[in-house]
C-alpha cells in the first residue's frame, strides 16, 4: 500500500480501520492472507498500467474526451443497419432502466427482487402477444445466440443433424451458428431466389435428416418471406421444425411467424427500445408454443407466475429450473449465465409504451419508408435494386451499372456527411431506413447519390 | 413525545416497498397511448400502396393484445415495481458470493450516457468512431497486462459466453494441430462455475469433473489419473468458490500441458488477486474476466455484463473476430483472421460496459487495483472471523487457512440443531433488507451460503450484515416459526412453487395464465 490516498471506492483503506480489522483477525499484515500463493506466481513489483486519474473530474474529462472524438448518428444522416438499428428510444425506457433498483440488482430471490421478476415476466408476456406465442425466455445474450440455440433445440427435439437455411442471413450470424452447432449439426445454405427462399431448391434439400428449416424474415437484406407457410409445411411434412429468425419490430402490422407455422421464433430485441450502443446493446429472444417438448429444451431462465400465502398477491419463480446448467451443470440444456435482463426490461417498457396502436403504426411507417427508399433509390441513374421482394427497413442496392463502386460511393457520401449504408459483396450496398429517417432524408440520399454518380 | 429522538435499535427496522401492483395487462384501458410515433409521409404511403397486393397477405389481422396505458401510468407502474427490487445500491450486498457485488461508480453512468456512445453505429466510418475504438483498444491492453496474456477479446456479453468463446478457441486450436478428433475430453472441478462444464459439453466434449480432496483443494492425484492424450483442456477456477487458493495450480497446468492439453482459467472472480498473481504466471493458455464482477460494471438485474477472453500468444490466431488494432495513431478494425473461431457475438461487445470498466481501471491504476485486491481479502477474512463467531455457522475445508475473496459457509450445525435450512435463513434475511445466495448445485457443502464482501463495504457495514446474520441464526433457535414463515417485511409473502414444474399449470406469459387458469 504505497498509495496514501483513501480511495472513495475502498473505504477500509482508512489506516486506522485497516489496523483495527487486521487486529481483529489476528494478522500482522495483509501479506499473511496471500501466504498460500507461491512466490514464483506472485507479480513482481507493480502492474504496468497508466497512472490513475484519481480525481473524479479528471477521470470524467479523460474518458468523455475520448468519447467526444466519436460522431453520433444524431450528427450525420445515417442509413446504417445490418444488425444494429437506429430506432427511437422513448425517454420512459431510459428512465426506468437507469434506476439503481434495476441497474445494480443481480440475482436476489423473488422476494427482495420481486420487481425484476415482475418486469421480466411482463416482458415475456408482451413479447408473447407480439409474437402470438405462449412461451418467451428471459433474454439470452443476443439474437445470434438465440438463433444458435433455437437451431440446437431443433436438433435435440428431432434427434436429427440437418439445418437448411433458406434465406439470406447475416454472415456473422451464419458464422456464429456454424461454430456453435458444428459438433452436433450440419448447416446447408440454399441460395435465395430474387431475395427470398427458393422453394424448389428448399424442397430438394429438406429430407429425413433435416432438424430445422431455418427462415430469416426479414432477411439480412430486409426481404420479407412471402412463402413462410409453404416452407413451414415443407418442414413439417419432413418431420422437421420451422425455425424463424426475425426482428419483432414490425409485428404490430405484420402476421407473426407462429401464425404461418413457425415452431421456434428467435431474434434480437435491440430494435425494441435499446440504443445502438456501437452495436453493444442486445438481447436474444426465443419463443415457442406452450409444449413441454420445446420448453424443456430451452437453456434460458423462464420466469413464471405463482400464488403466495396472501390472496390476490402475485409471486414469481423459475419455471422448470431442473433443465438449466445452473441446476445440472453439463447435463443441463446448453448453458446459461448472466445475459441481458436489463435490456429485457427495456424492451418491456418499450412495448408497454407503444401498445398495439403504436406498434401497428410503427410497422406501417417502417414499411412505407422502406418502400419509398426502394422507389427513390431505384430511380437513381445507374442503381438497381438487388431483388423485387417486399422489404422491411433494409434494401440491397446494386452498383454494377453505376459509375462508382458501392465502396467508392460510400466514401463520396461520407465526405458529404451521409452514411449511406453498409457495403455488401458483389458491389452492392445495404441501405437501412427506420422511423428516424424521413422521406426528405431519403430524398437527400437519392439526390446526393445521383450527384456523386454523375460527377464520376 | 418530543426531542431528543430515542437511539436507533440495534437492527434496522426495514420494510421493502409493497405497492401490490397489478400485472401490466390489468392496467390497460383501450385507447390510451403511451407514446405517439412518427407517421409516414404521403409519398411514402403512396410508394407502399404500389406493393399492397403482395403485402396484404402478410398483414396482421388482429392487433397484438399489448396493454394500452397513458405514459404517466407506464412510468408509475415501472417505478413502483423498481422499488420492489433491492438493488446493490441499497443493500449491503455481500451475500451474493461469487458475484463480486462491488460499487458501480456513478461517474461511469454519467460518462456513458452520451449520444457519442449511445447513438453510435458500429458500421460507421472508422474516422468517426476513433474514440470508442481507442477505448476498446486501451481496455484490451489494460486487461492483457492484468492477466499477463497476449490479447483479449471483449466480444462476449457475459462470463459464461466468454467461457464459450474460450472453449471454441480450444477446439479450433486442437483441430488446427490435427488432433481435434482425438482430444474429446475436458476436465473441470466441481467448485468451478457450472458453465465450464456446460459449455464444454455444448461444444461436444466429454466432461470429467474432479471432486475436492479432504481439505477442499482440487485433487491433484485425480487430475493425474484423468489426463490423457484425449485431454483437450482443463477449465478451472482458483481460488474456487470456497475461497481457498490452490497453491499447486502451476502443477495442475503443467500436468495438462504434458499431455498436450490447454489450460483455461476461469477468472470471473479475480477481485482478490488483482496485481497479486496473474493467469500467465501459472502458465495458463486462456482466461476470462467478467467486467460486471471484478471491473465494476453494474449487474443490471442479470445482464448485460461483459466477458473478456484473454489468450496467450499461441491462441491469438483463433480469437473471435474482429480485432481492434492501433496503426500509427489511428485505431482500425481488423477482420483478417483466417483461423478465427468467427463471430461469437455481434460486433465488438457491450460498449457501455467496456467504457465503464475502462473508467474504473483508470480511476485506480496499478496501486489502486492492488488496494482493491488487498482490501477485498482483508474484508473477507474479517467477515470470516465474524461469521465463525455465530453459533452453528462453519466454513468447511482447510481449517485455519486464510481465504481469498469469498467463502462458502455452512449452516449444517444450525440445521441439525433447529431444522431451519439455509434457504429459510436467507429468505428471513430479506426482512432486514439483506440478501444471501446459497451455492451452485450440487450442494457439496451442506446448508451452504456464500459471502463475498469485496472492497466496497466499510467495516461498519460488514458488522451490520453479520449482526443480522447472527440475529436470524438466533431466531432459528428461539423462534423458528418466524424464520420458516418469512418473509414478513417484504413486497410479497411466501411464494408457492406448485405450478413451476408442472407443464399443465406453469404460466410463463400472461396469455398462458389466462388460458390455463382463467379459461380465457
Amino acid at each position: 500500500m504505497n498509495n496514501p490516498v483513501t480511495h472513495p471506492y475502498i473505504p477500509n483503506t482508512v489506516p486506522a480501520v485497516r489496523e483495527e480489522i487486521l487486529a481483529a483477525v489476528g494478522a500482522a499484515d495483509i501479506e499473511e492472507f496471500y501466504a498460500d500463493i507461491p512466490s514464483s506466481l506472485r507479480v513482481q513489483g507493480s502492474l504496468n498500467l497508466p497512472a490513475p486519474l484519481l480525481s473524479e473530474a479528471e477521470l470524467e474529462r479523460h474518458v468523455s474526451g475520448l468519447l467526444n472524438k466519436n460522431t453520433s448518428t444524431r450528427e450525420a444522416l445515417s442509413f446504417l443497419g445490418a444488425g444494429t438499428y437506429n430506432h427511437y428510444v422513448p425517454s420512459v425506457v431510459d428512465e426506468v432502466i437507469g434506476r439503481s433498483e434495476f441497474l445494480t440488482a443481480y440475482a436476489g430471490e423473488p422476494y427482495e427482487d420481486h420487481g425484476r421478476f415482475q418486469a421480466l415476466f411482463e416482458y415475456q408476456s408482451m413479447m408473447g402477444e407480439l409474437l402470438n406465442m405462449d412461451v418467451v425466455n428471459v433474454p439470452t445474450y443476443d439474437g445470434m445466440q438465440a438463433t444458435a440455440t433455437a437451431l440446437a433445440m431443433a436438433g435435440r427435439i428431432t434427434g436429427r443433424r440437418g439445418i437448411v437455411l433458406v434465406s439470406d442471413a447475416n454472415p456473422d450470424l451464419v458464422s456464429k451458428v456454424t461454430d456453435y452447432v458444428r459438433s452436433f449439426m450440419d448447416l446447408t445454405i440454399i441460395p435465395s431466389s430474387n431475395g427470398t427462399a427458393d422453394l424448389a431448391a428448399a424442397e430438394q434439400a429438406i429430407g429425413a435428416d433435416t432438424a430445422a428449416v431455418w427462415i430469416q424474415t426479414p432477411s439480412f437484406h430486409g426481404a420479407l418471406e412471402e412463402q413462410g407457410a409453404r416452407l413451414a409445411q415443407l418442414a413439417h411434412d419432413a418431420g422437421a421444425l420451422a425455425v424463424v429468425g426475425t426482428d419483432p419490430i414490425a409485428y404490430g402490422a405484420l402476421t407473426p411467424p407462429a401464425d404461418w407455422g413457425a415452431d421456434i421464433v428467435c431474434g434480437d430485441i435491440q430494435s425494441l427500445g435499446i440504443h445502438q450502443w456501437f452495436g453493444g446493446g442486445r438481447g436474444g429472444f426465443i419463443a415457442v408454443h406452450d409444449d413441454p417438448t420445446f420448453v424443456l429444451e430451452m437453456p434460458s431462465r423462464l420466469f413464471g407466475l405463482e400464488s403466495t400465502d396472501v390472496p390476490g398477491e402475485y409471486g414469481f419463480g423459475d419455471v422448470a429450473w431442473d433443465r438449466t446448467s445452473f441446476a445440472l451443470r453439463e447435463e443441463g440444456k446448453e448453458w446459461v449465465g448472466t445475459a441481458a435482463a436489463l435490456w429485457g426490461i427495456a424492451a418491456g417498457v418499450y412495448l408497454a409504451s407503444m401498445g398495439p396502436t403504436g406498434m401497428a403504426e410503427l410497422g406501417e411507417t417502417l414499411l412505407a419508408r422502406t418502400a419509398y427508399a426502394a422507389q427513390q433509390l431505384a430511380s437513381v441513374d445507374g442503381l438497381e435494386l438487388s431483388d423485387s421482394a417486399l422489404h422491411l427497413r433494409e434494401i440491397a442496392v446494386d452498383f454494377s451499372n453505376a459509375s462508382l463502386t458501392s465502396t467508392a460511393a460510400v466514401a463520396a457520401l461520407r465526405a458529404r456527411g451521409i452514411e449511406p449504408g453498409v457495403v455488401l459483396p458483389g458491389n452492392r450496398l445495404l441501405v437501412c431506413v427506420t422511423e428516424q429517417v424521413t422521406a426528405a432524408d431519403i430524398d437527400t440520399l437519392a439526390a446526393t447519390l445521383t450527384a456523386v454518380l454523375k460527377e464520376n | 413525545m418530543a426531542l431528543p429522538v430515542a437511539p436507533k435499535p440495534a437492527l434496522r427496522r426495514f420494510h421493502q416497498a409493497r405497492w401490490d401492483e397489478p400485472i401490466i395487462f390489468e392496467l390497460s384501458t383501450p385507447g390510451e397511448r403511451g407514446i405517439l410515433v412518427q407517421q409516414p409521409e404521403p409519398a411514402a404511403v403512396d410508394a407502399l400502396a404500389l406493393r399492397e397486393d403482395r403485402l396484404a397477405p402478410l398483414r396482421r389481422s388482429d392487433a397484438p393484445a399489448l396493454p394500452e396505458l397513458a405514459q404517466m401510468r407506464v412510468v408509475r407502474h415501472y417505478l413502483r415495481i423498481s422499488q420492489e427490487n433491492l438493488g446493490a445500491d441499497f443493500n449491503i450486498d455481500i451475500g451474493q458470493g461469487t458475484c463480486t457485488m462491488k460499487y458501480s461508480p456513478k461517474v461511469n453512468e454519467t460518462i456513458i450516457r452520451t449520444p457519442k456512445l449511445m447513438d453510435v453505429h458500429p458500421h460507421q466510418d472508422e474516422a468517426s468512431i476513433q474514440g470508442v475504438l481507442e477505448i476498446f483498444w486501451r481496455t484490451e491492453r489494460l486487461l492483457a497486462e492484468i492477466s499477463g496474456m497476449a490479447r483479449v477479446s471483449l466480444q462476449t456479453q457475459g462470463g459464461s459466453a466468454a467461457i464459450w468463446a474460450n472453449i471454441a478457441m480450444i477446439r479450433a486450436y486442437h483441430e488446427a494441430n490435427g488432433d481435434g478428433g482425438v482430444r474429446d475430453e475436458v476436465i473441470t472441478t466441481i467448485f468451478s462455475h457450472p458453465s465450464n462444464a456446460a459449455c464444454a459439453k455444448a461444444a461436444g466434449y466429454k466432461v470429467i469433473t474432479l471432486m475436492p480432496d479432504a481439505n477442499g483443494y482440487p485433487d491433484i492425484d485425480a487430475l493425474r489419473a484423468a489426463v490423457s492424450p484425449r485431454t483437450a483442456a482443463l477449465m478451472i477456477t482458483n481460488p474456487e468458490d470456497t475461497g481457498i487458493y490452490n497453491a499447486k495450480i502451476r502443477e495442475f497446468v503443467d500436468i495438462v500441458h504434458e499431455v498436450g492439453g490447454l489450460a483455461a482459467y476461469d477468472q470471473a472472480n479475480a477481485n482478490g488477486i488483482l496485481g497479486i498473481t496473474r493467469a500467465s504466471d501459472a502458465g495458463f493458455d486462456l482466461c476470462h474476466f467478467n467486467l460486471h464482477k471484478t471491473f465494476s460494471t453494474p449487474h443490471a438485474s442479470g445482464g448485460p455484463g461483459a466477458g473478456a477472453s484473454c489468450v496467450s500468444e499461441k491462441l491469438v490466431p483463433f480469437l473471435p473476430g474482429p480485432t481492434i488494432e492501433k496503426v500509427g495513431e489511428t485505431f482500425t478494425v481488423n477482420h483478417n483472421h483466417p483461423q478465427s473461431v468467427g463471430t461469437v457475438a455481434p460486433f465488438f461487445g457491450v460498449a457501455p460496459n467496456v467504457v465503464r470498466a475502462y473508467a474504473w481501471i483508470m480511476a485506480l491504476g496499478a496501486d489502486g487495483l492492488r488496494q482493491v485486491a488487498e482490501t477485498a481479502v482483508l474484508n473477507n477474512n474479517y467477515l470470516l472471523a465474524k461469521v465463525l463467531e455465530i453459533p452453528g455457522a462453519s466454513a468447511p475445508y482447510a481449517e485455519g487457512k486464510r481465504r481469498i475473496e469469498q467463502v462458502r459457509y455452512s449452516w449444517q450445525e444450525l440445521f441439525e440443531e433447529t431444522g431451519v435450512s439455509s434457504e429459510e435463513i436467507g429468505i428471513r434475511m430479506s426482512d432486514f433488507g439483506m440478501h444471501y445466495w446459497t451455492s451452485h448445485h450440487p450442494y457439496l457443502v451442506p446448508q451452504p451460503f456464500t459471502l463475498e464482501p469485496t472492497e466496497s463495504y466499510s467495516k461498519s457495514e460488514i458488522d451490520e450484515y453479520v449482526a443480522v446474520l447472527a440475529h436470524v441464526a438466533g431466531e432459528a433457535r428461539t423462534n423458528p416459526e418466524i424464520v420458516r414463515t418469512a418473509p414478513h417485511n417484504q413486497t410479497v409473502h411466501h411464494i408457492h412453487h406448485d405450478d413451476l414444474n408442472d407443464p399443465a399449470r406453469w404460466a410463463i406469459t400472461w396469455r398462458a395464465y389466462q388460458k390455463k387458469h382463467l379459461s380465457n
